[in-house]
């Protein structure tokens, strides 16, 4: 818009430009109005809201189960860690953490980090394309695709599976599920290896990165950031380590810490957490047990469609469950996750029926995208692309 | 190296046996302790006008991460409707506790956003959603919806499909929509408002 560019008038060397949001570069729809100095950001404000849907209060509509499936909506390249995080905390507040089978549990553990994998690969791939590496986006891609075939032939989706259910999972994993994961673990390091010498240490991907959209351990605190983007200040804060769900204690993995802050350690913190994905993976996969895949709770998940043909009482609990839910005791409860991006924590009110009452959601992305305004001074335009693409914000979470 | 779980228990404890009493020591009448929901976090209701107190009370005791500010809205069931959620943490301490501001559309909450910027989006978002305001903040707009969007959507009472869901044909055009709450005081009868 002409309105937006102009000569500011305290400061007549000084002018304005509004970037976004339809602009490839800027992830989605994100649009960022800059303070220019020449071609140096002296100032700049996000504005976000493009992509608002009003997930909360979508979901605030719909019974416990069905609102699961509004979630995942919402970061849609960790749609499993969305539907994950809001089952621990509506399971935490039904009091049955300690009743979910194992198997659930591990496999849970073993998508989830597919799924982190899988959304660090978008990030590598659209990052380096952003600094004009356009190798690495194909290559990312094909990991992804490989994850996401998994993901199609085991919860019957791509995208948006809603597999993971409060009490468990939506069906059992299917036969091949070990040899599919077996196979990509197989092939995938050496294929993410490629990605990282061609990236990590390519002089131009050097100096566009390094010392660009430097921040501080304290800043990073004070602006909320998680992940990532507060692990490459030197904290080595991941919920997984830190408050373990799900069984994170039992497995043996490293949280990667780097020090300076910039959009180099940005990159290369992710390449460690895939190892480290991978890492986990194995070990769940090798202890993957047998045995059911949901709670056994006719209350909270419906019976065997075999069973709901042969038994009264099954069709009963089966007719209640479909009509109505299952009521939730009133109450606050929040629960924080490790998403690809950060601590997604939810935050879920109940008032004691079958409808939350409130569903907030911490999204990671939502904070990062509004440091913005303490990473940008100081740095080129085109340094704006890189640190954009180097928080990471999905659109889908920061606006829900 | 102890257990995990064990080192939270012991942080939560400590927060309830150490800063909890301190908290209540020091704010007398203004915050109010409840017994904690199945998460285990230790929470309190707090006054909305002692809320930055208490914010920097905490950051003192070492709570330095602000996780989250959260809205609710618990019409028609409790007065006053609302409360703003905060979450607060000790890094790398692992202890966190959580303060609850009940507060009307009327109150006027202090802004958290000097010591933590990251709250200034939040207050935001809270402010769009439900109407709530806070006191100092540096720019309370809406964040989510569109500026003139009417009403506050996660409001309980908002209609679900939004203003156009009260679409009555025997109603009069005008009075055929949602009507967001009016803040300011209506002109007595006979006189007319000033501007519109």
């Amino acid at each position: 818009m002409a309105g937006d560019m102009h000569v500011i008038s305290e400061h007549q060397d000084r002018m304005t430009l509004s970037i976004g949001p339809h602009h490839p570069a800027t992830h989605g729809v994100l649009r960022v109005v800059l303070e220019l100095e020449g071609e140096i950001i002296q100032k700049a404000q996000p504005e976000i809201g493009f992509l608002h849907t009003g997930i909360e209060k979508t979901a605030e509509s719909l019974n416990w189960q069905q609102a699961n499936v509004v979630l995942d909506r919402m970061d849609y390249l960790n749609s499993l860690g969305n539907n994950c995080g809001f089952c621990l905390t509506v399971e935490k507040a039904l009091g049955i953490t300690d009743r979910i089978p194992d198997r659930a549990t591990v496999a849970r553990v073993i998508l989830l980090e597919l799924q982190r994998i899988a959304s660090h690969m978008v990030f590598l791939s659209t990052g380096g394309l952003d600094v004009g590496a356009t190798t690495p986006y194909f290559w990312g891609f094909d990991v992804r695709e490989h994850i996401l075939d998994i993901f199609e032939e085991t919860c019957g989706n791509r995208m948006n599976p809603s597999y993971i259910r409060i009490g468990g999972l939506a069906q059992d994993l299917p036969a091949n599920f070990k040899e599919m994961v077996d196979a990509f673990l197989k092939w995938a390091p050496e294929r993410i290896k490629e990605i990282k010498d061609l990236v990590l240490h390519n002089p131009i991907f050097i100096d566009r990165t390094r010392n660009v959209g430097k921040m501080d351990m304290n800043t990073a605190l004070s602006y909320g950031l998680t992940g990532h983007n507060l692990r490459v200040t030197g904290s080595d804060f991941d919920v997984r380590k830190y408050y373990p769900y799900m069984g994170y204690e039992n497995y043996d993995f490293k949280v990667p810490v780097y020090t300076n802050g910039d959009m180099w350690d940005r990159t290369a913190i992710r390449f460690d957490e895939v190892d480290e994905s991978l890492k986990i993976i194995r070990q769940a996969l090798d202890n993957l047990p047998d045995g059911p895949h949901v709670i056994d709770d006719r209350k909270l998940v419906l019976p065997p469609k075999a069973e709901v043909k042969q038994s009264m009482e099954a069709l009963i609990h089966h007719f209640k469950l479909v009509q109505y839910g299952f009521d939730v005791p009133a109450g606050e409860t929040y629960h924080a996750t490790e998403s690809p991006r950060g601590e997604l924590g939810f935050f879920v009110v109940s008032d004691g029926g079958n409808k939350p009452a409130r569903v907030r959601v911490r999204p990671p992305a939502f904070y990062a995208t509004h440091a913005l305004p303490a990473l940008l001074p100081g740095h080129f335009i085109s340094d704006m692309i890189v640190i954009i693409a180097g928080i990471d914000p999905i659109f889908g979470e920061v606006d829900r | 190296m102890a257990n995990q779980s064990e080192l939270i228990a012991q942080a939560r404890e400590k927060v309830n046996a150490d800063v909890l009493p301190a908290l209540l020591g020091a704010f007398a009448g203004k915050v109010e302790q409840i017994p904690p929901s199945r998460d285990e976090i230790p929470q309190v209701f707090c006054k909305p006008e002692a809320i930055a107190g208490v914010a920097h009370f905490l950051d003192e005791q070492g709570f330095n991460m602000l996780v989250d500010v959260a809205g609710a809205d618990y019409y028609p069931k409790r007065d006053p409707r609302f409360e703003v959620i905060y979450h607060f943490r000790q890094l790398p301490g692992l202890g966190m506790i959580r303060v609850r501001v009940r507060c009307t559309e009327k109150d006027q909450v202090p802004t958290l956003s000097v010591r933590w910027p990251g709250a200034n989006a939040a207050e935001r978002e809270v402010y769009d959603q439900f109407g709530i305001k806070f006191k100092g903040h540096p720019n309370l707009t809406r964040i989510l919806n569109p500026d003139d969007w009417e009403g506050h959507p996660l409001r309980r009472d908002y209609p679900l499909r939004g203003p156009r869901a009260l679409i009555n044909l025997e109603m009069p055009a005008d009075e055929n929509r949602y009507h967001a709450f009016v803040d300011e005081e209506q002109p007595a009868p006979g006189q007319t408002k000033e501007g519109k």
